[in-house]
Parts: structure tokens; C-alpha cells; sequence
């Protein structure tokens, strides 16, 4: 390469550098599991789910260049946070997304506020990421335990089943949820007779069973998830818990986890979700072309809400024409949210996204038409009623 | 009615029980660690994964070729047992002169590319294996109700801990392999092919494992990281009984399910510990583990 070449191709890389920097550059990292209990219902489905959405706002065309990087924080707060702190300080990150697994959440939130970066979190359950731990840097997007509790809780308890026991998970997730729960029932004149907290994760179950079927409780709350919830179920089947006229409740059931019991061992259950993919045309279709992808697989509601929130960070990105993270905050929160899969929503105040839930039941293997065909609906609730109320969260920040 | 501790007894012959079922998965599991580890000096962390492929080759036979599970417990444990004859022809025995901690590094490696392996091919949540007819129901004993699969696997269980321990300890084969692990160059030496044997060995080892993936199939989820999730727990379990000591992993496997389902009654957010405490403390006051000789 001889002298002029070398100044040649110096212009024309600067001339491409000053191109590129006159767009806004957009960098957003995927967190969650990718290899144990959660990876399924989280994974590398959000990776898809969130490279649709820069394709369908055709973020190109619109001047924005996203790049998306995704890690494994194998469920573990010290993993997540590490990793959180490496992208916000070394490779640019804007923006995480997903992060299932509460604790981690909780690390990833306290991580995104210090830094002022912005996280929606679509995996994590714990209703105090906007509550007790509420960030302005934080938006919570799917359901949470609150929501969760509300949903299968007062279905049960409506039914005349008052007497419950909680197999929890022995962790920020299960606790918030069994809390939850627990105000729900005893709100609703129920009564809590005990609970057993397992290691996460767990395999064995049967011992925990037994404890629930001695209480003489109605219903056993399933305050667990994931791999842990598919075990307990499929082990009260063995061991006659179900036959013998108690209830289960199962408080977080992805879809992903009733594919993996089969209709034989999960029907009947009742449980509540954000988004199933056979609800309208605009979902069938999404989750259609999602499944492309993801090997036949139909989407969980958490990569449903992967795909909504960058969505709708990519249309503030758009609006304020920069990554100015309070701009971005303002602009999302006082923008009404809108896509295919949530339909009509609003980000409120406290970071929590509000939409309707769905209260579904199994269907019997007779119903059911085929692969992920599982659900029959049976109420939706109303998004006003959906979540918690904001005056209930004791969010610090809209104090100040 | 007395209680213990605020639990009925009956409760607690539950629990008792339950603990014993997992126990006999803890038992099947270390034998085949303590059978190899005694015989070849080798631990074989890649058990795990072995376990996995047990269970998976179960679900393969069944849903691809229709095989039943009473075939799948004869078939399964020879083609696992089988590619673990593979994998000790072509790699370990070229690290039998080294220290045992590239034995270790090999086989956990060896894990990790298998699990990793499964998991991109059916993902993590789990795959479905029904439990034959023949064994589905349950018996009422009265203070539980059990499942008539949980039965057999304790039946199954101790039969083959059983045999195992016989075979190695009361027959002229297993004098065999015992002479053979003392002094090789010996037993070589009366015309008795002792790599082979090794190998055999090896093979044995990994055969059991798969028989309890078999066995596990029909009531854990079948996974790429239910070996994962185990295997550590069954380390604890041979190093309590004694490296390479076979009666004390199959009576350490029985007994430690049987405390940790104890544990999971009176407090069970300690019951993922347990077996660790009770390692750190027998290591503290035996070092060579309960059954085990000190060299």
C-alpha cells in the first residue's frame, strides 16, 4: 500500500465515521438465562424476540443502529450484576433487557440506577422492582407477583377453595409471591395454613407434597417456577395428591412449562399470563413467525414482553432523536404504549407497565387440537384492575 | 397420639420413606463413582452426564422407535455403557501415568460438551416419560400413599447395589479387578489382560449411572441438567463414605437421603446443605471418610 492509498482510504474511513456518528448508535444487552431452569421461557427466544422488534420499527430506515449482545447470568445475582457493571462501563450498553430470576433483577435494577442507563425488565416476577426497590431508570413489563396473586388467588378463593399451603421457592421470587398470595386469600377471608420453603433449584418435591397434604389444606400454592413448578406438579400427580381432592395453584406457569408436564399431568390447572399466542390474529401471527425461528417453539409471554419494551424504547429513541436516558424515561412513560401483543397500555410513574392479564385454564389432551395448543380463556382482567395500585407500592422516588 | 418434635410419626414414616427413594438414586450413583474411582483411580465427573444420557436414550427409544421402558432398562445401560468404553479407550487410559487431576479436568470437560450438547438440541425445560402402566398407581401403606414406581425403584435399587457389591467383593472376577488395582504389572503377569479389564470396568461404571437416568426418567423431568444438578451431592456422597470404598457409597447413599429427607421436615431451606455439613465435619473428625482405609 503505498502512500496515497494510505491517505485515500484514511478519508473515506473518516468520511464513514462522520456518517455513523450523525445517527444514533443504540446498544442493548440481553441478560437472562441461557442454560438452566429459565432458559426456555427466557433465553435466546428474547434475542429473537428483541431483533424482531428493530426489524418491524425498521430501525435502519430511521436512522437508528441497534446492536444487540446477550450473556448468560445463570440465575445468580453476583453473575448478573458483573456483567450489568461490565456493558454499562466497558461496552456501551443503553439498555438491558429481560433478566429473569428476582435477585438478579433486584442487582441489575440498583446497577442500571447508578449508572443511569435504562432497564425494562420483562423475566424477573417481584412486584417490588416497582415498589419497595422502584427505580426511575427501571420499567417492569410482563406481570409481576402482585398481578400473579390477584389473577389465580382471588379465581381460587371465588371457587370456595379458603385453605391454602405454599410450596415456595426458597428465594426473593417465591417469597414475594407467596406474600402476595397470602394477602389476596386472607383478604379475601381465606386462611393460610402453612408453607414450606425448597432450596432453588430443587428435584425432588415428594417430601413437600406430603407436608401440603398433611396441612388438610384445599389448595397447594405453587409459589416456584419454571423447571421447579413442572417437577411439583408432575410429582402430586404420582403421588395422588391432585386424585385426592386438592387443588393446586400454579401462581407463575409459563407455556413453556405446560409443553414440557403435557396435557395428560397439567390440565385443569388454572393460571394467569400476560399474552398467549393464540389470542387474536395480531399474536398468531407474531408468534408465528417467532416459531420460525425458534425451532417450532411458540413464545412465552416473557419474550412477548422482550419484543413490546424495545419496541416501545426504540419509538422514544425515535421521538426525543437521542439516548439521553431521563428524555428517554419521560418520553416512554408519558407516550401510551401500542403493539401487537399487549395491545393499548401506558407505562405509569412507578416503572410499571400496565395491560390486561388473562386468567386461562389447561386444556384436556381431548380439547387440545395439537402442539401448544393449551389454553382456554377464562376471564381477562381488566389492566385498571390488573396491578397493584400505585398508592399501594410505597415507591420512594415519587415521593421526592 | 405422641409427637416427635411436633411431627405425628406417621408423617414421619413418610418422610422416612421418601428419604429412602432418594437415597437409592444416591447409592446407584455413587457405586458406579466408587466402583470406577477403586478400580482405575479415575473420578469420573462426567458421571453426571451419564446419568442425563441414560435418562435421555430412554426417551429416544421410546419416542423415536417405540421401545418400552422394560427394555430400555437392559438397552440403555449397554450403549451408554458402551460409548463410555469409547471414551475410556481413546482418552482416559492415555492419563492413567498422570496425576488425577487431569483424569478429573477430562471428564468434567467431557460433561460440560455433553450437557451443552443436549441442551441445544431439546432445550431445558424437560421432556416428558411416562411411567409404565404396569407400576402406575399407588398403594395406600396407611401413613402414605405410594407410588408404585417409587416402590420398584427401591426394589431395584438395592438389588443392584446388592449384586454390584457381591460381584466385586465374593467372586474370583472380582478378585481379579481388586488384585489387579493393588499390583497390575502382576496380574498381567498370570496371563490375565488387565487394560481390557479396566476398560470392562469403566464401562460398568457408566452402565450403572444410565441405569438410574433409566430409572429417573419417569419421575424427575427428563433434562440435559438433572445430572448437573445431582452429581455434585453425589461427590459429597463418596467422599463421606470413603473414596472408592463400595459398601460404604451404597450404605452413605441410602443414609444420606435418609437425612436429608429429615431435613427437608424440620427445616428444609438447610436441606440443599446438609449433605455438605455432614461432609465437612466427617472430613474434620475421618478423613479417609466413614468405610474408607487410609493408604
Amino acid at each position: 500500500m503505498n502512500f496515497k492509498t494510505l491517505i485515500l482510504a484514511s478519508a473515506t474511513s473518516l468520511l464513514l465515521a462522520g456518517t455513523a456518528m450523525a445517527q444514533t448508535a443504540i446498544k442493548i444487552g440481553v441478560l437472562n438465562d441461557r442454560s438452566g431452569v429459565y432458559a426456555d421461557l427466557s433465553g435466546e427466544g428474547s434475542v429473537i424476540a428483541a431483533r424482531m422488534a428493530v426489524e418491524d420499527f425498521d430501525a435502519a430506515g430511521k436512522g437508528i443502529t441497534v446492536e444487540i449482545i446477550s450473556a448468560d447470568h445463570q440465575n445468580k445475582p453476583d453473575i448478573a450484576s458483573n456483567i450489568a457493571r461490565q456493558w454499562y462501563d466497558q461496552d456501551g450498553v443503553d439498555l438491558i433487557v429481560d433478566v429473569p430470576t428476582s435477585s438478579a433483577a433486584f442487582a441489575v435494577n440498583e446497577i442500571t440506577r447508578e449508572k443511569n442507563k435504562i432497564f425494562m425488565n420483562s423475566g424477573a416476577g417481584s412486584a417490588d422492582l416497582t415498589g419497595a426497590q422502584c427505580s426511575p431508570n427501571t420499567v417492569h413489563w410482563t406481570y409481576d407477583t402482585w398481578a400473579l396473586a390477584h389473577g389465580t388467588g382471588s379465581a381460587m378463593v371465588a371457587e370456595g377453595n379458603s385453605k391454602w399451603f405454599f410450596i415456595t421457592a426458597d428465594y426473593a421470587f417465591g417469597q414475594a409471591l407467596e406474600k402476595d398470595t397470602t394477602a389476596v386469600v386472607e383478604a379475601a377471608g381465606g386462611e393460610v395454613l402453612g408453607a414450606v420453603r425448597h432450596p432453588f433449584p430443587g428435584t425432588d418435591f415428594s417430601s413437600y407434597l406430603l407436608q401440603a397434604q398433611a396441612s388438610g389444606a384445599q389448595v397447594i400454592g405453587l409459589a416456584n417456577a419454571g423447571g421447579d413448578t413442572v417437577n411439583t406438579i408432575k410429582q402430586a400427580s404420582e403421588f395422588g395428591i391432585t386424585q385426592a381432592g386438592q387443588a393446586l395453584a400454579g401462581l407463575l406457569i409459563f407455556i413453556t412449562d405446560i409443553h414440557a408436564l403435557g396435557l395428560e399431568t397439567a390440565q385443569g390447572l388454572v393460571l394467569t399470563e400476560s399474552f398467549y399466542w393464540d389470542l387474536n390474529d395480531e399474536t398468531r401471527a407474531w408468534s408465528e413467525r417467532f416459531a420460525a425461528e425458534n425451532d417450532g417453539k411458540k413464545p412465552t409471554m416473557v419474550h412477548a414482553g422482550v419484543y413490546a419494551s424495545v419496541l416501545h424504547y426504540l419509538k422514544a429513541v425515535e421521538a426525543t432523536g437521542g439516548k439521553e436516558t431521563e428524555a428517554l424515561m419521560a418520553s416512554m412513560k408519558s407516550t401510551p404504549t401500542s403493539d401487537p401483543l399487549f395491545g393499548e397500555g401506558m407505562i405509569r410513574e412507578d416503572g410499571r407497565k400496565v395491560h390486561d392479564m388473562y386468567l386461562f385454564q389447561v386444556k384436556s389432551p381431548a380439547e387440545s387440537t395439537g402442539a401448544w395448543d393449551y389454553y382456554n380463556l377464562l376471564a381477562t382482567i381488566p389492566a385498571a384492575e390488573a396491578f397493584r395500585p400505585l398508592e399501594d407500592g410505597g415507591c420512594a422516588f415519587l415521593a421526592e | 397420639m405422641f409427637e416427635l418434635l411436633g411431627i405425628p410419626p406417621q408423617a414421619l414414616f413418610g418422610q422416612l420413606l421418601l428419604g429412602l427413594i432418594n437415597g437409592s438414586f444416591y447409592a446407584l450413583l455413587s457405586l458406579g463413582l466408587a466402583v470406577i474411582f477403586g478400580l482405575l483411580n479415575i473420578i469420573n465427573f462426567s458421571h453426571g452426564a451419564q446419568y442425563m444420557m441414560g435418562a435421555f436414550v430412554a426417551w429416544m427409544l421410546l419416542t423415536y422407535t417405540g421401545i418400552n421402558y422394560w427394555w430400555a432398562l437392559l438397552i440403555v445401560p449397554l450403549v451408554v455403557g458402551a460409548t463410555g468404553v469409547v471414551i475410556e479407550r481413546l482418552m482416559i487410559s492415555r492419563l492413567y501415568h498422570l496425576d488425577h487431576l487431569y483424569g478429573l479436568l477430562l471428564t468434567f470437560g467431557l460433561a460440560l460438551i455433553i450437557q451443552g450438547l443436549f441442551r441445544n438440541q431439546y432445550g431445558v425445560s424437560g421432556l416428558p416419560y411416562s411411567i409404565p402402566a404396569e407400576l402406575s398407581g399407588g398403594t395406600n401403606l396407611g401413613f402414605m400413599f405410594l407410588p408404585n414406581y417409587r416402590g420398584w425403584v427401591i426394589v431395584a435399587s438395592v438389588v443392584v447395589c446388592f449384586a454390584t457389591w457381591f460381584a466385586i467383593e465374593k467372586t474370583r472376577l472380582g478378585a481379579y479387578l481388586r488384585a489387579a488395582t493393588e499390583n497390575p504389572t502382576l496380574v498381567g503377569a498370570f496371563g490375565i489382560n488387565v487394560p481390557r479389564m479396566i476398560t470392562l470396568t469403566y464401562g460398568f461404571g457408566v452402565a450403572l449411572a444410565a441405569l438410574a437416568g433409566v430409572l429417573a426418567a419417569p419421575i424427575y423431568s427428563v433434562n440435559p441438567n438433572m445430572g448437573a444438578d445431582l452429581i455434585i451431592v453425589v461427590f459429597a456422597v463418596v467422599v463421606i463414605g470413603g473414596m472408592g470404598s463400595i459398601l460404604g457409597a451404597i450404605l452413605t447413599g441410602f443414609g444420606l437421603g435418609i437425612v436429608e429427607g429429615l431435613t427437608r421436615v424440620f427445616y428444609p431451606e438447610g436441606s440443599a446443605v446438609v449433605i455438605f455439613v455432614i461432609m465437612a465435619i466427617v472430613l474434620l473428625v475421618k478423613p479417609a471418610g466413614l468405610f474408607g482405609r487410609t493408604q
